[in-house]
C-alpha cells in the first residue's frame, strides 16, 4: 500500500498529519487506528490536511495515517438503485447489519453494492471477440430492478480489442463478464466500475435540453418549466417548501431515474422517503418509484465532512446512468448544507475567509457542480442521448437571497423557482413567487406542448403570466386607496388573478388527485380559467358590475377552484362540464345591462 | 515536563502556557485525545471538568466548564481522563434533580448506573428511524388543530422574553397524551442558563401535579458556569436515549432556554478566534444545534420515542436571528409566540401563520383524529391570512369600504382569536372539540368561500347543516 503518516493535530472533522510524503490531493486516507475515512485537502510540505468523514472524537496525535493510492470513488454497478447511501457511498442498511446498532459507529467498512448478489447478464449480441471496443460501448444489459435495464459499458478511458465477452448467465459483480486486450495487457471487464467522485465523466457533445421535465406541478411546468438536462435552485427560509418541493419532483418527475441527497437536512425527512417510495407508484411506469430511486443521506447530525462528499458521490452517479442513456433527475437537499459544510473546512485550514466567512473558490465549486448538468450524446456505441437535470435547494440565512449561497447559485442555473415565507405563512402551497421565479426553458419547451398538448399553450400560459404581473401592481394601488377605485375592468384582472392563484398555482402535495396534474389537466384548467375571464371581460364591456357577475357565479366559480382535487386526472371531460355550467349561468347576466 | 502517569489512560501536567477566556492552553502533553474529558485542579484543591477542544503536537486546547476565574498558570493541575464526557444512567433518575453535568443536587442518594453512556451521543442512523405518526393531544386548540404534534417530533416554542411560553410548555406537558393510550410521557427538562424563578415555576409544577415521579431535572442557572450549558441539553438527551430506547418509555424533552445555549457557543468561538458566521455566530452552528435536535425521533423496533420541545427566546423578537433561524432549518416546524397577540390578552398567545408542524400530515384524518381535519386546518389558515391581509387594508381605507364578504372575513378573525385560540391555562380540549370550534368559526364566512374543505366534509360538519339534522 502506499503512505503511511501520523497524525500531529486534531480540530473538528479536520486531522493534520505528517511524514505524508508521495501522498496526492484528494487521495483517500484511513485515519488512526479505527481507520476512519478521509480525504486529503490540502498538501504542504510533508504534511497533509484531511477532512474526516466520521468522527475524529477519541483520537489522538502519533495515531497511524495510511494512503489508499486512490481519490475519493464511486462504485458504478447494477445494485445501485432502491439503496440508501450515506455521503461517502456506504449503504446504511448494511451499516446497520455491520454495526447492530441504530446508530451510526466509526471505522465500519461496508460494500457499496453487494458481492454475493448474482444478476441476469445477457451479453450484446453485435459484438464479437476481436471487435475493437471503447470507453462506453455497451457489453450487456443486466436488468437491474423492473423499471431499469443497467448498461454495462465499456470504463471511459479504455480501447482495445475485445477478446472474450461472457454467455447469457447469471454472475455477480465481481466475476470477469469480458477481456479486452489493450496496450498489450488484458484486461478483464467486471459489472462495475469505480469513477473517481469529483471528476466529470466523459461524454461527447452536449445538446441544447428542449423537452420539459414534466413534473406534475403547475406551477412549474406551466409558469417556469424545467427541462431534461437543465438545472435549476430552489431557495427559501426554513418552512418555505423546499422539501416538499423535491420530494415531489422525486416522486412524480418524468425522469427515468432519481437521485435523492439529503445533504445536512432531516434524519425523519429521509426515513419518509425510505417508507414512503417503495409503496407508491412512478405514475409514468405504474412500477415501485423505488425501482428507480437511488437515496443519498448525509443528515445535518452526520459528519460534516461526508455532507460536502455526498454532492459529488450523487452527481457521478447520475452521470452514469446518463451514459447509459437515461434521463436522470438528481435533487439535492440543501447545496447550502455542502457550502456551510466547505466553509467549516477552509476554516478549520484557516484559510482567507471571502462573503460571511465562505471560501473564495465557494462561486467555482458551485459552478463546477451545476456544470455536471446536461443533456448529451454519450460517449460509446451504440449512440444514446441522457440527460442530467440538476436542482438544488438553498437554505438562505434569514430567509435573505442576497446571501453568497443564493446570489452566486443564480449566477449558474438557468431555472429559479423562489420560495416566499409570506405565501408560505398564508399556508399558499407550493409557496413559488410567480413574480421572482423564472424559467429560461419556457420558450425551449413550448415546441414540445404546442406538439404534444395544445398549440396555444404559450398563448395561454403568458396571458397568465401578465394578469399575475397586472394583479401585483394593482395590489399596491388597492394597498393606498383602497378596492372601490380601481376600474371595472382592473377589479375583474383581480378576481381572475384570485381564481389563477386559488385554482391553479395552489397545489396540495398530499392530496392523492391534486398532487399531480398531467400536462393535458393542466393545460385545461388554466384554458378553463382564461376563458371564463375573456367571456366576463365581455359582460364587463357591457356594463355589468364586477360585484354582480362575482355574486351571480359565485358557487361555479368555487367549483371551478376546486376541480384540481374533485376532478379525477382520467375524467377530464367533467371539466367540460363544470365548464359549461360556469359560462351558461354567466350568460343570464347577458340581458341584465348593456 | 512533569507528567505524573496514574493509571492507563489518566495522565496529569501542570504546564498550562495561557489562559484565554474559558480556555487553557497545556503544553507538553502527550497522548491526549480529540474530545476527552479534563479534571482541572486549582492550587486552593477545587476541582473543575473541561474538554479538549483542540490538540497538536504536543499542546492541547482545554475548555473549562466552571470558567477558569481563579485559575494560575503555576499552581493548577491538568488531568486528562482518557475517556469522552460520560454520565451514568439509570431510570431511578426520573424523579431527581441534577445539575448541568447530571450530578444530583437534591441531596438524594447517587444514581447507580445501569450504564455509562457518552453524552455526545451518535447520529441515529436515517435508515434505523421510524417515521413519527401518533397524534399527541396536547388539548391546545391552536396546536392541536393547526400544527399537530406527533410522537417523535421536535417542536420548537419560539418566544420572546417576557412571553408565557413557560406556562404553554408546563401546560402541554401536563396535558399530553396519545388518546387510547394509556402510557403517560416521562419528562426530562433541561434548564438551560435560566433564571432561578423560572426554574422553580417548572420544579413547583412539575411537584403540584404529581408528575415529579416521571420528571428528571438537569438545572444549570443563569449565574452559573456558561460552558455547561454547552453539555447541559446533551446530558438530558442522554438519559432521554436511554429511557426510550433501553426502557421502551416515551420521553418529552423539554429544552430551555436554547438561546443561553447559543450564547455560551458564540463565547467559545470567540475565545478561539475563530472566523464568525452571522452576528458572530460560528459557522458551525447549525451543525452543533443538530447534533443536539435530531436526538429525537422514533426507531424501528424499540417502543419508546423521544419528543423534543425546546424553547428559545427570539432576540428582539426577530425570527431572522441565526437563534431562531438556524434552529427552525433544524427542527420539525416551530410554534411561534407573539407580543401582539400577548398585549391584546391572548393566552396562548400563538401566531398561527408564523407557526408550523411539518410532521402534522402523517399524525391526521380518519382513524388519529377525523377525515376533516386537514381542511379544517387548511381552510383556518386561509381565512385567517386573508383577514390579516384585509385587517391591515380596513385600517387605510376604512372599513365601510370593504365588501360585505372582505367584512365577514373581519368578523371570523375576531372570533377565531377570541374562540378558537384563547382558551385556558387549565382547558383542555380534546381534538373534536377543538376542530368543532374551527367549523363554528369558520361558519361565519359564506360557504362558497370554503375552498379548501371537500363539499361532503361541508355537508357533515358544518354547523348549518349539522344543525339542520342532515349530517
Ligand atoms: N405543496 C405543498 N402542499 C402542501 N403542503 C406543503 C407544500 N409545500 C410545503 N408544504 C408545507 O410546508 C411545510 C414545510 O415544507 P418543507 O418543504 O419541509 O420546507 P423547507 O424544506 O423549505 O423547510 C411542510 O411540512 C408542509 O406542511
Ligand atoms: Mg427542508
Amino acid at each position: 500500500m502506499g503512505v503511511v503518516g501520523r497524525i500531529v493535530r486534531i480540530t473538528g472533522p479536520l486531522v493534520v498529519a505528517d511524514n505524508m510524503r508521495g501522498i496526492q490531493m484528494y487521495e483517500m486516507v484511513e485515519v488512526g487506528s479505527d481507520r476512519l475515512i478521509g480525504e486529503v485537502t490540502r498538501i504542504q510540505g510533508d504534511k497533509a490536511f484531511i477532512q474526516v468523514y466520521e468522527s475524529t472524537s477519541g483520537l489522538r496525535p502519533g495515531e497511524p495515517v495510511y494512503g489508499t493510492g486512490y481519490p475519493l470513488s464511486v462504485e458504478l454497478g447494477p445494485g445501485l438503485l432502491t439503496q440508501i447511501y450515506d455521503g461517502i457511498q456506504r449503504p446504511l442498511s448494511k451499516i446497520i447489519e455491520a454495526s447492530k446498532s441504530v446508530f451510526v459507529k466509526r471505522g465500519i467498512k461496508v460494500h457499496p453494492l453487494p458481492r454475493d448478489k448474482k444478476w441476469v447478464f445477457k451479453p450484446n449480441t453485435e459484438l464479437k471477440p476481436g471487435d475493437k471496443v471503447s470507453g462506453g460501448d455497451v457489453l450487456g444489459i443486466v436488468p437491474e430492478t423492473s423499471l431499469i435495464e443497467h448498461k454495462i459499458m465499456v470504463p471511459p478511458n479504455l480501447h482495445g480489442t475485445l477478446v472474450e465477452l461472457a454467455p447469457e448467465g447469471e454472475y455477480t459483480i465481481e466475476e470477469p463478464i469480458a477481456v479486452v486486450e489493450a496496450g498489450g495487457k488484458k484486461i478483464e471487464i467486471k459489472m462495475y466500475q469505480r469513477w473517481p467522485a469529483r471528476k466529470p465523466r466523459p461524454f461527447k457533445v452536449k445538446l441544447e435540453p428542449t423537452e420539459p421535465l414534466i413534473t406534475g406541478m403547475r406551477i412549474l411546468d406551466t409558469l417556469f418549466p424545467m427541462a431534461k438536462g437543465g438545472t435549476g435552485a430552489i431557495p427559501g427560509g426554513f418552512g418555505t417548501g423546499k422539501t416538499v418541493t423535491l420530494h415531489s419532483l422525486a416522486q412524480w418527475s418524468a425522469a427515468r431515474v432519481v437521485i435523492y441527497i439529503g445533504c445536512g437536512e432531516r434524519g425523519n425527512e429521509m426515513t419518509e422517503v425510505l417508507l414512503r417510495f417503495p409503496k407508491y407508484e412512478d405514475p409514468w411506469t405504474g412500477k415501485p418509484l423505488m425501482e428507480r430511486t437511488i437515496l443519498i443521506a448525509n443528515t445535518s447530525n452526520m459528519p460534516v465532512a461526508a455532507r460536502e462528499a455526498s454532492i459529488y458521490v450523487g452527481v457521478t452517479m447520475a452521470e452514469y446512468y446518463r451514459d447509459m442513456g437515461y434521463d436522470v433527475l438528481l435533487v439535492a437537499d440543501s447545496t447550502s448544507r455542502w457550502a456551510e459544510a466547505l466553509r467549516e473546512i477552509a476554516g478549520r485550514l484557516e484559510e482567507m475567509p471571502a462573503e460571511e466567512g465562505y471560501p473564495s473558490y465557494l462561486a467555482s465549486r458551485l459552478a463546477e457542480f451545476y456544470e455536471r448538468a446536461g443533456r448529451a450524446i454519450t460517449i460509446g456505441r451504440p449512440e444514446r442521448v441522457g440527460s442530467v437535470t440538476l436542482v438544488g435547494a438553498v437554505s438562505p440565512p434569514g430567509g435573505d437571497f442576497t446571501e453568497p449561497v443564493t446570489s452566486h447559485t443564480k449566477r449558474f442555473i438557468r431555472v429559479f423557482w423562489a420560495l416566499d415565507t409570506a405565501l408560505a405563512y398564508s399556508r399558499h402551497y407550493p409557496a413559488i413567487n410567480w413574480i421572482l421565479s423564472y424559467s429560461a426553458y419556457s420558450d425551449l419547451v413550448a415546441y414540445w406542448w404546442h406538439e404534444h398538448v395544445d398549440p396555444q399553450w404559450k398563448e395561454y400560459r403568458d396571458e397568465a403570466m401578465r394578469i399575475l404581473y397586472r394583479e401585483d401592481e394593482l395590489k399596491e394601488i388597492v394597498k393606498l386607496v383602497g378596492p372601490e377605485s380601481l376600474s371595472e375592468h382592473d377589479k375583474l384582472v383581480l378576481e381572475a388573478a384570485r381564481i389563477i392563484k386559488e385554482g391553479f398555482l395552489k397545489q396540495n402535495a398530499f392530496d392523492p388527485i391534486d398532487a399531480f396534474t398531467p400536462p393535458e389537466k393542466q393545460f385545461k384548467l388554466l384554458k378553463m380559467m382564461l376563458d371564463f375571464y375573456h367571456e366576463a371581460r365581455r359582460l364587463v364591456d357591457r356594463g355589468v358590475p364586477v360585484r354582480s357577475i362575482r355574486s351571480h357565479v359565485d358557487r361555479e366559480i368555487t367549483e371551478l377552484i376546486k376541480a384540481k382535487f374533485t376532478v379525477p386526472n382520467d375524467q377530464l371531460e367533467k371539466l367540460d362540464e363544470i365548464y359549461e355550467r360556469l359560462i351558461s349561468k354567466l350568460h343570464e347576466l347577458r340581458g341584465v345591462s348593456g | 515536563m512533569t507528567e505524573t502517569q496514574y493509571w492507563l489512560g489518566v495522565r496529569e501536567y501542570e504546564t498550562i502556557r495561557e489562559v484565554k477566556g474559558p480556555l487553557l492552553i497545556v503544553e507538553g502533553v502527550s497522548g491526549v485525545s480529540y474530545d476527552e474529558i479534563v479534571e482541572v485542579e486549582l492550587a486552593s484543591g477545587e476541582k473543575r471538568r473541561g474538554r479538549v477542544l483542540d490538540v497538536g503536537a504536543g499542546i492541547a486546547v482545554v475548555q473549562v466548564f466552571e470558567g477558569t476565574t481563579g485559575i494560575t498558570r503555576v499552581g493548577t493541575k491538568v488531568r486528562f481522563l482518557g475517556r469522552p464526557l460520560e454520565i451514568p444512567v439509570s431510570e431511578d433518575m426520573l424523579g431527581r434533580v441534577f445539575n448541568g453535568l447530571g450530578e444530583p443536587i437534591d441531596g438524594g442518594p447517587p444514581i447507580v448506573a445501569e450504564e455509562k453512556r457518552d453524552v455526545n451521543g451518535e447520529p441515529l442512523n436515517p435508515a434505523a428511524r421510524d417515521y413519527p405518526e401518533d397524534f399527541i393531544q396536547t388539548g391546545v386548540s391552536a396546536i392541536d388543530g393547526m400544527n399537530t404534534l406527533v410522537r417523535g417530533q421536535k417542536l420548537p416554542l419560539f418566544s420572546g422574553s417576557g412571553l408565557p411560553h413557560n406556562m404553554l410548555a408546563a401546560q402541554i406537558a401536563r396535558q399530553a397524551t396519545v388518546p387510547g393510550e394509556e402510557a403517560e410521557f416521562a419528562v426530562v427538562f433541561a434548564a438551560i442558563g435560566i433564571k432561578y424563578d423560572d426554574a422553580l415555576f417548572f420544579k413547583k409544577f412539575f411537584e403540584e401535579t404529581g408528575a415529579i415521579n416521571k420528571v428528571a431535572m438537569f438545572v444549570n442557572l443563569a449565574d452559573e458556569p456558561a460552558m455547561i450549558r454547552l453539555v447541559t441539553p446533551r446530558v438530558a438527551l442522554t438519559l432521554a436515549e436511554y429511557l426510550a430506547y433501553e426502557r421502551d418509555m416515551h420521553v418529552l424533552v423539554i429544552l430551555t432556554d436554547m438561546t443561553n445555549y447559543c450564547e455560551a457557543l458564540r463565547e467559545i468561538s470567540a475565545a478561539r478566534e475563530e472566523v464568525p458566521g452571522r452576528q458572530g455566530y460560528p459557522g458551525y452552528m447549525y451543525s452543533d444545534l443538530a447534533t443536539i435536535y435530531e436526538r429525537a425521533g422514533r426507531v424501528k423496533g424499540k417502543k419508546g420515542s423521544i419528543t423534543q420541545m425546546p424553547i428559545l427566546t427570539m432576540p428582539n423578537d426577530d425570527i431572522t436571528h441565526p437563534i431562531p433561524d438556524l434552529t427552525g432549518y433544524i427542527t420539525e416546524g416551530q410554534v411561534v409566540l407573539d407580543r401582539g397577540l400577548y398585549n391584546r390578552g391572548i393566552y396562548p398567545p400563538i401566531n398561527v401563520l408564523m407557526s408550523l408542524s411539518r410532521l402534522m400530515k402523517e399524525g391526521i384524518g380518519p382513524g388519529k383524529t377525523r377525515e376533516d381535519h386537514a381542511g379544517v386546518s387548511n381552510q383556518l389558515y386561509a381565512a385567517y391570512s386573508r383577514a390579516q391581509e384585509l385587517r391591515s387594508l380596513a385600517t387605510i381605507v376604512g372599513e365601510e369600504s370593504l365588501s360585505e364578504t372582505d367584512r365577514k372575513y373581519l368578523r371570523y378573525a375576531e372570533a377565531f382569536e377570541k374562540r378558537f385560540l384563547s382558551q385556558g391555562f387549565y382547558e383542555n380540549r380534546d381534538i373534536d372539540t377543538t376542530l368543532d370550534i374551527g367549523w363554528e368559526v369558520l361558519s361565519i364566512l359564506p360557504e362558497s368561500e370554503l375552498t379548501n374543505i371537500k363539499d361532503e366534509h361541508i355537508k357533515k360538519y358544518h354547523p348549518k347543516y349539522k344543525r339542520g339534522g342532515t349530517g
